[in-house]
């Protein structure tokens, strides 16, 4: 009946505390304070077009494109074969990939320290057999791998369940038609775990880009991610305009990374009758 | 109100951002009568039911219930109860539980519910079953705790909304028959929605026709079926012919090249009309002996009778019959006065 | 045959690739040596350490409480919010889901940075009260996205069915439709306690002086070199909630048959 009144606290919290901080930041990213009054202004932006800047940025999104892809590459692989299992094994196997993400996740990416240090564990062994000690830390690769390591289980969770859901009898009737199995992996089961891969690629891609505590940990001190950028700007420089210059820019470029990702969804399911 | 009516339901209107669903439904019910709503989906009967039930407000016209109006009053205060499409049964409860529901809320004493809720699973042959858990219930099961459900609060009006629709045939027919006994016996007023026009012809006292939203006709069954009003009721009440014709003059009606005898007066001289003829009355002959003459085109066993298929020329008879034509064989079709229903030419809408 | 042992074999390297680390911390735990990298031997002085660090038990004591606060208060707006949104048609309806989900897309640094934008512009002090605020608002998206599919799943004529046989519509609400979600509330309540437990980047831009929670300890240590106390603190975490998930696991298996099955109905 009258049941929408249950919402309206939650609508008021939403207005303060989510829309209104959004507004915030766009204010700041747009102003500059300048002898005791605010000033409209383009420079915060204009700011960042800055080679050294853009530079930052163009690593930034090349870093988690390659995490998205090598996810991807790992991931649908995982989702495939635990979906083809006995349902009640499904369930333990799918668990296996979500236990590691209950435990602190600065944790386990601090751990790769020990395993990937000059005397870590896999030094170790390098130089037991004979080899140099190899420089594994502190570099692209370190942190790339950080956040594959971080990121698989949110590629292989939507993938897995989407293929878990396709029915059986799909793939029987494409058997029955004469397709074999790498017409029936291409023409049914990828078209129809578009939407999964989407929702992985989105789910990684995003934390990847505006990351900045991998980049630290694995990359160093000196490693600059966009992410980083931004806590730099706020937290040491204590420049908020630019910082929130920075932050509007990433949201805008990561809601059209999104809508581009979506429109591809789309495009794929409308297309999928004439495969 | 000169009173045996329950419910008078007065020029309501509904609309829904700005589509209208229900246009000046107007008509009355009255105590102990079995009423059936019957309409194809989104027909507004449901709607009907829900605003009778006080679960959406008309936004025009008035519900009076014993002379009194509740157009406003929430569901929870009227002495009317419900049996949902798909039950609505609480899952979370056994039998037990949800039969008792209503009793609880009235702070009746257990000893006095379980004496009551015992009485309806008595009633519906459900004795037994109140520990038992609603998803253990087969379909039938779960349709006789809905009825005891609204039952045991002893409405003055019962409200089913396609309560056996998702039931298979045979228990449907077997259901219909239990409802009637149960109704006529408790002396319940039931408004019974359904788009089912078999349902509706073997249950009902009085039957409301309703299309896009606006009454067609309201009658007894004999008469829905036998003198349907236009078209549409004619269409949706059983099989039938439709044909075009002329009212030459009263009891004289043309349709089909032939001139025919019948019953209807009250037209125009020379009015264009509408006329039906229920597949079952039309009667094949010898060829010389019809009215009319026709070529069976085709032939179906329905179970009962044949269905088949007559060609005069210019319209396809369907008639049935217990006796089979060969396709191809020519045929007389005589009918009688009292089975040639002439209507109004339906507006066009 | 070879198909199904390669099968084997990736997943178990993948299960290899996520575990390893997670090994490495608990064997580490046990090391006694505070450098990384060097085994001295077997010792439980970390375990023991674990209850006299104040350090260490003061970001424990604010992780838990916060995430317990967190949790119940958005779970409890949550979840009304959702039913309130359930209750919504059009357009309205639209927008608020659509402003939900801001917190959800937006990459966690920009929820982070605009709440602390905005706690300064309210001059409000950065400590206990920012960080339960800030958890709050990150977490009722989730609450409600977890409860809104059980009250689309429900049959819409319940509530109907409930006021139908006399109930007012608070008790409808509380006889009826809780109990008919509360897997959803459930569901929302955990999500919202492990996501504010294991939360770093908002927490890390809304702490205040003297009040953080763990995770921000361990950033902070990890470049002083982390304090292998932390290493047997998560340690003991990972496991105990390793048993909880073994023993609802058991519990579901028992429940889970009939359960299911009415829904499929």
């Amino acid at each position: 009946m009258k049941m929408k009144i249950l919402s309206y606290p939650y609508i008021l919290w939403l207005v303060i505390f989510i829309v209104a901080p959004l507004f915030l930041v766009l204010l700041y990213a747009m102003t500059i304070y300048d002898g005791g009054s605010l000033k409209f202004t383009l420079g915060n932006m204009k700011r960042f077009l800055d080679p050294n800047y853009l530079d930052v940025l163009w690593i930034s999104i090349k870093l988690a494109l390659q995490t998205t892809v090598i996810t991807l590459l790992l991931g649908y692989p995982i989702g495939m074969i635990i979906a083809r299992e006995r349902p009640s094994k499904r369930n333990t196997m799918i668990l296996l990939f979500v236990i590691p993400m209950w435990m602190n996740f600065l944790l386990r990416t601090y751990a790769w320290l020990t395993l990937l240090g000059k005397n870590g564990i896999i030094n170790s062994i390098v130089t037991l057999l004979g080899f140099e000690p190899l420089n594994l830390l502190y570099n692209d690769g370190a942190v790339l791998l950080g956040m594959v390591y971080n990121f698989l289980p949110f590629m292989v969770l939507p993938i897995y369940s989407v293929l878990a859901k396709i029915d059986k009898s799909l793939i029987e009737a494409a058997e029955d038609l004469g397709a074999n199995r790498f017409q029936i992996f291409t023409k049914v089961i990828l078209p129809l775990s578009v939407p999964g891969i989407i929702t992985g690629i989105t789910m990684v891609f995003m934390p990847a880009v505006s990351t900045f505590v991998i980049s630290r940990l694995l990359g160093g001190g000196q490693y600059m991610l966009i992410g980083n950028l931004i806590e730099q700007q706020f937290l040491w420089v204590g420049d908020w305009h630019f910082g929130s210059a920075i932050s509007i820019i990433m949201m805008i470029f990561i809601l059209i990374a999104m809508a581009i990702t979506s429109k591809f969804d789309v495009q794929k399911e409308g297309s999928s009758g004439l495969w | 109100m000169e009173n045996n009516h329950i419910i008078d339901l007065k020029a309501i209107s509904k609309e829904y951002d700005g589509t209208k669903v229900l246009d000046n439904i107007s008509f009355y019910v009255r105590k102990n009568e079995f009423v059936t709503l019957l309409g194809p989906s989104g027909c507004g009967k449901t709607t009907t039911l829900r605003i009778i039930g006080g679960f959406e407000q008309p936004t025009e016209g008035r519900v009076i219930f014993e002379g009194e109006d509740i157009t406003n009053l929430p569901p929870y205060k009227r002495q009317i109860n419900t049996v949902f499409q798909k039950y609505a049964l609480f899952p979370h409860m056994n039998v037990f539980e949800n039969i008792a529901f209503g009793l609880h809320i009235k702070k009746l004493p257990k000893e006095e519910i379980k004496k009551r809720v015992k009485e309806m699973l008595k009633l519906v042959n459900l004795e037994g079953f109140e520990e038992r858990s609603i998803q253990s219930l087969s379909g039938g099961q779960q349709q006789r705790v809905a009825i005891a459900r609204a039952l045991v609060n002893e409405p003055k009006v019962l409200l089913l909304d396609e309560p056996l629709g998702a039931l298979d045939l045979k228990l449907r027919k077997e259901m219909q028959t239990e409802l009637k006994n149960m109704q006529k016996r408790l002396g319940i007023t039931f408004i019974y929605v359904t788009h089912d026009q078999e349902e509706a012809l073997t249950m009902s006292d009085t039957i409301v026709v309703m299309d896009k939203g606006v009454i067609q006709q309201i009658g007894t069954p004999v008469d829905i079926y036998n003198e349907p009003k236009n078209s549409f009721v004619a269409k949706f009440i059983g099989e039938s012919n439709i044909i075009d014709g002329i009212m030459r003059e009263d009891y004289i009606v043309e349709f089909a090249g032939q001139v025919f005898n019948c019953i209807d007066k009250g037209f125009d001289k020379n009015e264009e009309i509408e006329v039906v003829i229920r597949p079952e009355d039309i009667v094949i002959t010898e060829p010389e002996e019809g009215q009319l003459t026709g070529t069976i085109t085709s032939v179906t066993f329905k179970g009962v009778h044949y269905e088949m298929i007559s060609h005069d020329g210019h319209f396809d008879w369907k008639i049935h019959s217990t006796v089979a034509k060969p396709v191809g064989t020519e045929v007389g079709m005589r009918v009688s006065p009292e089975n040639i229903h002439v209507m109004k030419k339906a507006m066009k809408r | 045959m070879v198909r199904n042992i390669l099968k084997k074999l990736y997943i178990f390297l993948m299960i290899l690739f996520l575990y390893a680390p997670i090994i490495v911390l608990i064997v580490y735990s046990f090391n006694d040596s505070r450098s990384r990298g060097t085994w001295k031997g077997f010792t439980l002085k970390w375990y023991a350490e674990l209850f006299t660090n104040s350090e260490i038990l003061s970001a424990l004591y604010y992780t838990i409480a916060i995430a317990v606060l967190a949790s119940i208060i958005s779970t409890i707006v949550g979840t009304f919010a959702a039913i309130g949104i359930y209750g919504m048609h059009g357009y309205g309806k639209k927008v608020i889901l659509n402003l939900n989900y801001l917190p959800v897309l937006n990459p966690d640094i920009v929820t982070a940075v605009s709440l602390m934008t905005l706690f300064k512009s309210l001059r409000l002090e950065f400590g206990f009260i920012t960080l339960l605020l800030s958890h709050i608002t990150f977490c009722i998206p989730y609450v409600i996205l977890s409860v809104l599919p059980k009250l689309r799943q429900m049959n819409k004529h319940l509530p109907e069915a409930a006021m139908d046989l006399g109930a007012t519509p608070f008790y409808a609400l509380r006889k009826v439709v809780i109990p008919e979600i509360k897997p959803g509330i459930i569901n929302g309540a955990l999500i919202a306690f492990t996501l504010s437990i294991d939360d770093f980047v908002i927490s890390f831009f809304n702490k205040g002086v003297g009040v953080t929670n763990l995770s921000i300890t361990i950033y902070s240590m990890a470049r002083r070199g982390i304090n292998p106390v932390i290493n047997a603190l998560s340690a003991l975490m990972f496991v105990s909630l390793l048993i909880l998930l073994i023993i609802i696991n058991k519990k579901d298996q028992k429940n889970f048959n009939p359960k299911k099955r009415g829904e499929s109905i």
